[in-house]
C-alpha cells in the first residue's frame, strides 16, 4: 500500500490567535442553546420502548382469561440467579373453564432484585407463559416488596395473542375420542 | 417624598444606600448561579433545572408554571440547603483563618461596588449626576486596589486547609492573579489618557469615561470598545483570568486540584465563595460596560440624553429625574448581565488553559500586547489632543 504523506501546514497567524475558533465555537454552543431540546423529562415523558425489549419478566394469560403456565417448573431451574421459586398446584375438578389444563400453579415469586433479565424463562416455557414485557422501572421500600408474586406478575403480563390455542385443540380432540 | 430621605444624617443615608444596593447585587449573585445552571443545561440541549415551585405561586395560572420551568425556585432551594445544613469544620484546619477566609472573600467583592457608579440622571440645569454609593474621583484606581484584596481569601483558604490540593490552587490563583493584573491595567490606561484631555482637571472616575462616550458626534458617540478595540480584548481576557472563570479556570480545574482552595470547604462558607466569585463577575462585567461599553448610554451614537429626547415625545414624565435615573439603571443592569451571559457562554464553549498555557498566555502574549498597545494609544492620542 502506498505511503501518502500528509503534510502538516504551520499554523497561519490567524489561527494561532486562537480567536476565530473561539467565534466558531461560540456560534456552535449558541445553535445549541436555542436548538430544541434533546432530553425527555422522564416521569412525565417515557422512551419509547424497542420491539424485543426485555423488561421485567411477566406471566400471561391466554386470549380465554386462563393462566397459561402449567407450573412444570423449567424456568425457575433455568434461571441463572435463582430469582424464581415456583409451587405447583392441582387445579380442582370443579372449575369447568379449566377442565383441560393440566395444573397450574399455586405460587410463583420473582425476585427482582436477583432478576438479572437475561430472558431464559421466556426463552425456556414449554406453554409460552412468561414474557419479559416493557416494563422497565421497579422500585420498593422494602426486600419484600421487590418480590413479585403471582398476582403482581399476572397484572403486569396482562393477555397476549397466542397461536396455538393448545387446550382447545386438547379439548376437541378428547371430545372426538382420541385422547393423546 | 424625597425630602424625607436627604434630611436624614450623611451616615444613615450612605447605610441605606449600600444596603439597598447589597440587596440588589446578592440576590443577582445567587440567581447567576442558577442562571449557570440553566445556560449550561440549554448549551448541553437540556432544558435543566425546573421542578422547585412553591405551592401559593403554583396557583397563580400561567405564570406559575413559567416561573417554574424557568428554575427560579431552585435558587431559594439551593440556598435554604447552604444555610441549613451542617457547617463542617474539619479537625486538621487552622480554625481562625479557615472561618476568616470566606469574610475575607465576602468584603473586596462587594466592597468595590461602591465605586462603581451603575446610573446617572440629570439635574434641572441638565448637569449630568451619575448615581453610585461613593462617586470617587479615583473609581478605577479603587476597584483596582480592592479587587486585588480577593486574592487573600484563595490564599488564606488553601493556607489553613492545611491540605495540599487547597494549597496548590491557592498558589495559583496568586500567581494567575498578579500575571493577568498587569495587562489589565495597563490595557484601560489609553481609555484613561483619552478622558483626561489637556485643560480638563484630572481624574480617573467611570463618570468622566462615560460622559466622553456620550459626546455628539462620530468619534464622540463611538463607544470605547469601538475605538480600542484591542484595549478592550485585552481587558476582557484579563477579567476572565481575574474572576477565575473558563477558560482561566485552572484555580479550581477539579481534573487535577479536586475543589482547590474550597476543597474542604462546605455548606455556607462555600457559598460565599462563590457569592463573591459571582459578585467579581458582576462587577467586573459593570466596569467593563463602563469603560469600552458606554456605561448607561442605550446604543453606541445614541447617548442617554438623546434616547430621553426621543422618549419624551412619546412619554410626558421622560424628563423626570426618577425616571431617567430607573431607566440608565435599567439598561446598565441590561448590560451586565448580559456581559455575564458572555462568561456562561464563553465557559461551556472553551475548554480549561493548562497552567503553563496561562502563564505563557499571560507574560509572553498579553503582556507585550498591551505595552504594544499603550504606546500606540499614548502616541496617537498625543498627536490627535495636541
Amino acid at each position: 500500500m502506498a505511503v501518502i504523506t500528509v503534510e502538516r501546514k504551520p499554523l497561519t497567524l490567524l489561527e494561532r490567535t486562537y480567536l476565530p475558533q473561539i467565534v466558531g465555537g461560540l456560534a456552535t454552543t449558541f445553535k445549541h442553546l436555542i436548538a430544541p431540546k434533546k432530553t425527555l423529562e422522564y416521569p412525565e415523558q417515557r422512551p419509547a420502548i424497542p420491539p424485543g425489549y426485555r423488561g421485567v419478566p411477566t406471566l400471561v394469560r391466554d386470549p380465554n382469561g386462563r393462566e397459561k403456565c402449567v407450573s412444570c417448573q423449567l424456568c425457575e431451574f433455568v434461571c441463572p440467579p435463582k430469582a424464581i421459586r415456583i409451587t405447583p398446584g392441582e387445579i380442582s375438578a370443579d372449575q369447568t373453564d379449566r377442565a383441560h389444563v393440566e395444573k397450574a400453579p399455586l405460587a410463583f415469586d420473582i425476585d427482582m432484585l436477583r432478576c438479572i433479565y437475561c430472558g431464559l424463562c421466556q426463552e425456556v416455557c414449554p406453554e409460552e407463559a412468561i414474557f419479559l414485557q416493557n416494563q422497565y422501572s421497579m422500585s420498593g421500600y422494602t426486600r419484600a416488596e421487590m418480590v413479585n408474586h403471582k398476582d403482581k406478575l399476572y397484572e403486569l403480563g396482562g393477555t397476549l395473542p397466542d397461536q396455538h390455542y393448545k387446550w382447545d385443540k386438547k379439548k376437541t380432540a378428547e371430545e372426538h375420542g382420541n385422547a393423546h | 417624598m424625597f425630602d424625607f430621605f436627604f434630611q436624614l444624617h450623611p451616615v444613615i443615608q450612605g447605610l441605606a444606600k449600600g444596603l439597598a444596593v447589597i440587596m440588589v447585587i446578592f440576590p443577582i449573585a445567587g440567581a447567576c448561579s442558577m442562571a449557570e445552571r440553566k445556560v449550561a443545561a440549554w448549551i448541553q440541549d437540556r432544558p435543566g433545572p425546573n421542578r422547585a415551585i412553591v405551592p401559593w405561586v403554583a396557583w397563580i395560572p400561567f405564570v406559575g408554571k413559567f416561573l417554574q420551568r424557568l428554575g427560579i425556585f431552585h435558587v431559594m432551594a439551593d440556598g435554604g440547603k447552604m444555610l441549613f445544613k451542617e457547617d463542617s469544620l474539619p479537625g486538621h484546619v487552622n480554625k481562625f483563618y479557615f472561618i476568616l477566609a470566606p469574610i475575607v472573600a465576602m468584603v473586596p467583592a462587594l466592597t468595590t461596588i461602591t465605586a462603581v457608579p451603575f446610573g446617572a440622571y440629570f439635574d434641572s440645569a441638565g448637569k449630568v449626576i451619575t448615581l453610585g454609593l461613593a462617586p470617587l474621583d479615583i473609581g478605577m484606581l479603587a476597584v483596582f486596589a480592592v479587587s486585588s484584596l480577593g486574592v487573600y481569601s484563595a490564599i488564606l483558604a488553601g493556607w489553613a486547609s492545611n491540605s495540599k490540593y487547597p494549597f496548590l490552587g491557592s498558589v495559583r490563583a496568586s500567581a494567575q492573579l498578579i500575571s493577568y493584573e498587569l495587562s489589565m491595567a495597563l490595557s484601560v490606561l489609553p481609555v484613561f489618557l483619552w478622558v483626561n484631555a489637556p485643560g480638563l482637571p484630572g481624574t480617573m472616575s467611570f463618570g468622566r469615561v462615560v460622559e466622553f462616550q456620550s459626546l455628539p458626534g462620530f468619534f464622540g458617540g463611538m463607544w470605547f470598545g469601538f475605538l480600542m478595540p484591542l484595549s478592550a480584548f485585552i481587558f476582557l481576557v484579563a477579567l476572565f483570568a481575574e474572576t477565575n472563570r473558563q477558560p482561566f479556570d485552572t484555580v479550581e480545574s477539579e481534573a487535577d486540584l479536586v475543589g482547590s482552595f474550597h476543597t474542604e470547604y462546605g455548606a455556607f462558607k462555600w457559598g460565599l465563595f462563590f457569592v463573591a466569585e459571582y459578585s467579581h463577575m458582576i462587577v467586573g462585567s459593570g466596569v467593563f460596560m463602563l469603560l469600552f461599553g458606554g456605561g448607561w448610554n442605550p446604543l453606541p451614537w445614541v447617548s442617554l440624553a438623546t434616547a430621553v429626547d426621543w422618549l419624551g415625545t412619546i412619554l410626558p414624565f421622560a424628563h423626570a429625574p426618577l425616571f431617567v435615573g430607573v431607566l440608565s439603571i435599567a439598561i446598565f443592569l441590561g448590560k451586565t448581565l448580559a456581559m455575564i451571559f458572555l462568561f456562561m457562554w464563553v465557559r461551556w464553549t472553551l475548554p480549561r488553559f493548562r497552567y503553563d498555557q496561562v502563564m505563557k498566555i499571560g507574560w509572553q502574549k498579553m503582556l507585550p500586547l498591551s505595552i504594544a498597545n499603550l504606546l500606540f494609544y499614548a502616541i496617537a492620542i498625543a498627536i490627535i489632543q495636541k
